[in-house]
């Protein structure tokens, strides 16, 4: 007898490759993705926040093994893990860093993209795949902080939850179909717990192949914003492209040595990081009989957190908080500038793009503040007014100040500068 | 552009400890879980005065030889009153219920207040009680007011008085001080180590891991220093031919 398919050429790999496109992907995604060779420190962000989520995977899954999704059990289970489970702590704190560290990177992510105009055409779905990862995340985190089942996590979760309560109409309904009972209980613990591991991981994960699909698609920007697609050698290779294997692998290597000796003195020197990332009434469980004196949000939401105090009226500051968000998947669209990087834009959007990132930072601030405190003469509710205009007035500005032809740019290069 | 990114990091990380304090008033209770006499005074101390009533339910008696530096037959011999295996929580006898009738209100689990309250607020509170007559138990704590727990050290330290001040024409208390003629066996200074012995006991009753976490720590930040400079030789030599 004699097979028609001839012997397939190149030992395993050939045999692999005439069945999956096993080379043909590394090829296209990493050996032969031509990546722009002036990437700066804001390039590190998006390799980080892919380990990032590995890392939440993998300590994630340890995590479950170990952890009871019930209200009876759940925080007897966390301290279980922390003190009697091998390596608990370890797995615990890499987990509860990594969701912090993971915002963190994310940010920074985001703020190279409003540098350097990476949602502008032709990335706009980068973009908005990119914002609903954001979304997601902050679905992600917020689901995962009910689960250590403290007070915090219990006080948190009712505050935001009643927020869906404020929508006139249908809201009280609503609070009650998320909660799945009257008050937060084990019923919304265990629907957390599944959202938490299962279905947002999996939406996660599926959004990040897209993300970086889209963007290899279009390809990467860079620094001076230009397109290096249009500058080729005779072999069809950007001139100003170098394969992102090996040389922007090594260079990430380099910068996730960096990152982990940020990351591993959290978890090994301040796994509390003084109340920020494991706040202290959490480490009393969930009572509902006791609300505690001060409800704040983790750092990664009191921006937010503060555009919604700032308004006087409940429904008025949900909307406010929910704009507040929506706004960035109109970036690619309110921003009708032509050129992409903060290098050769106008001194009015490097102003007012300062500003934002400030107004950004000061309301995460004030968010972790009591409402009435008071600074320099102020409360912490007309600071962040004062900063909520801003946040939103710079949508505003950038529109006006690029859509009438304000905006005066400097010359782009037509190559990439360093 | 680099040194904005490296400031915005840094300051994210240098910003966070001021955000966090509060308490401005607390006493510094200097807790260093790394010093193992202090904790054996502390797990005695603590065994003695305070698990009559307070249990520290998440926290088994075999994580103690390896904190305190001492074997497990010296913990059963000096810390455990009644029946007992080594895996066993540190539970106690009294029920809550009975406790609530006595003292009004259950005293509560000690594992996690040095996390919850805070280390410093533990040591305070314990140098904060008061004789107060007026009190249904005889005693009271300037730190939390008619707290339901007694002076349960005074057998230690003496029976403190507050000491008042006028604010704005009512009197506060403003500290509390051991008259000459009620002090106890222990100096103020003893009074202090004491009750910073057991701060420092109930900091590592609620993370038996965090010394040996910091040890750990140095040899993995020790480990990718390493590792970070030769990726960058690596990272500088693949490099060489671009820039």
């Amino acid at each position: 007898m004699s097979d028609a398919t001839p012997k397939a050429e190149g030992g395993l790999l050939g045999w692999v490759d005439a069945r999956f496109p096993l080379t043909k992907m590394w090829n296209e995604h990493i050996a032969e993705y031509y990546a722009p060779k002036n990437f700066n420190i804001w390039y590190y962000f998006g390799s980080l926040a892919l380990f990032v989520l590995v890392n939440q995977l993998l300590t994630g899954i340890w995590l479950t093994m170990n952890y009871n999704p019930s209200a009876d059990g759940a925080f007897a289970s966390v301290e279980y893990i922390m003190r009697d489970v091998e390596w608990g702590w370890l797995i615990r704190y890499m987990h509860s860093t990594g969701a912090s560290a993971f915002f963190v990177v994310v940010y920074l992510h985001m703020f190279r993209a409003l540098l350097y105009g990476s949602y502008q055409k032709p990335r706009e779905l980068i973009w908005i795949f990119g914002m609903i990862i954001y979304l997601m995340l902050m679905a992600e985190a917020f689901m995962g902080y009910l689960l250590p089942w403290g007070q915090m996590s219990y006080w948190g979760a009712q505050v935001i939850i009643s927020l869906f309560g404020a929508i006139p109409g249908v809201g009280e309904q609503l609070a009650l179909w998320i909660r799945g009972d009257f008050n937060i209980s084990g019923v919304t613990l265990n629907r957390f717990f599944a959202l938490h591991v299962v279905a947002l991981p999996l939406a996660l994960v599926g959004l990040v192949v897209f993300h970086i699909l889209a963007l290899h698609e279009v390809g990467s920007n860079n620094p001076d914003g230009v397109n290096i697609k249009e500058h080729k050698d005779k072999s069809g290779k950007p001139k100003d492209g170098i394969p992102f294997h090996p040389y922007y692998t090594v260079k990430d290597t380099f910068g996730l040595g960096v990152f982990l000796i940020f990351f591993s003195a959290v978890v090994f020197f301040a796994p509390e990081m003084g109340g920020m990332f494991l706040e202290p009434p959490n480490f009393e469980p969930a009572n509902p009989l006791q609300t505690p004196e001060h409800i704040a949000p983790v750092w990664y939401f009191t921006a937010f957190y503060s555009i919604l105090r700032a308004i006087p009226d409940k429904f008025g500051g949900v909307l406010a908080m929910g704009s507040a968000i929506f706004l960035l998947f109109l970036l690619p669209w309110i921003d009708r500038g032509r050129v992409r990087s903060v290098r050769y834009r106008g001194l009015g959007h490097k102003v007012a793009l300062g500003l934002f990132a400030a107004a950004f930072v000061a309301l995460s601030y004030l968010g972790l503040q009591a409402p009435s405190d008071l600074i320099l003469g102020l409360t912490v509710t007309a600071w962040a007014q004062i900063w909520t205009v801003v946040y939103f007035g710079f949508f505003a500005f950038l529109f006006a100040y690029t859509a009438f032809g304000f905006e005066r740019t400097k010359p782009v290069p037509e190559r990439v500068t360093d | 552009m680099r040194n904005i990114a490296l400031g915005l990091i840094l300051g994210f990380f240098s910003g966070v400890s001021l955000a966090a304090g509060g308490g401005g008033d607390l006493m510094d209770a200097k807790v260093d879980v790394s010093d193992q006499s202090s904790l054996q005074r502390g797990a005695k101390l603590f065994a003695n005065n305070c698990m009559g009533c307070h249990s520290a339910e998440y926290v088994r008696w075999n994580a103690l030889p390896e904190g305190l530096g001492v074997p497990m037959e010296t913990v059963e011999a000096s810390l455990v009153y009644g029946s007992y295996t080594p895996g066993d929580k540190m539970n106690i006898a009294m029920r809550g219920s009975e406790a609530s009738d006595w003292f009004g209100a259950e005293p509560p689990d000690l594992s996690l207040t040095a996390r919850s309250r805070g280390a410093d607020w533990v040591y305070t509170y314990l140098n904060s009680f008061y004789r107060d007559p007026d009190a249904s138990i005889g005693w009271n704590n300037t730190l939390l007011e008619n707290s339901s727990m007694p002076h349960v050290l005074w057998r230690l330290q003496g029976v403190p008085e507050a000491q008042y001040e006028e604010v704005g024409g009512e009197l506060q208390t403003a500290g509390i001080s051991v008259p000459d003629s009620q002090r106890g066996p222990l100096s103020e200074s003893e009074y202090h180590q004491a009750t910073r012995d057991i701060t420092n006991y109930m900091a590592f009753l609620a993370e038996p891991i965090r010394a040996k976490r910091q040890q750990i720590g140095m040899w993995v930040i020790g480990f990718l220093v390493i590792f970070t400079g030769l990726a960058y030789l690596m990272k500088r030599e693949y490099w060489r031919d671009i820039h």
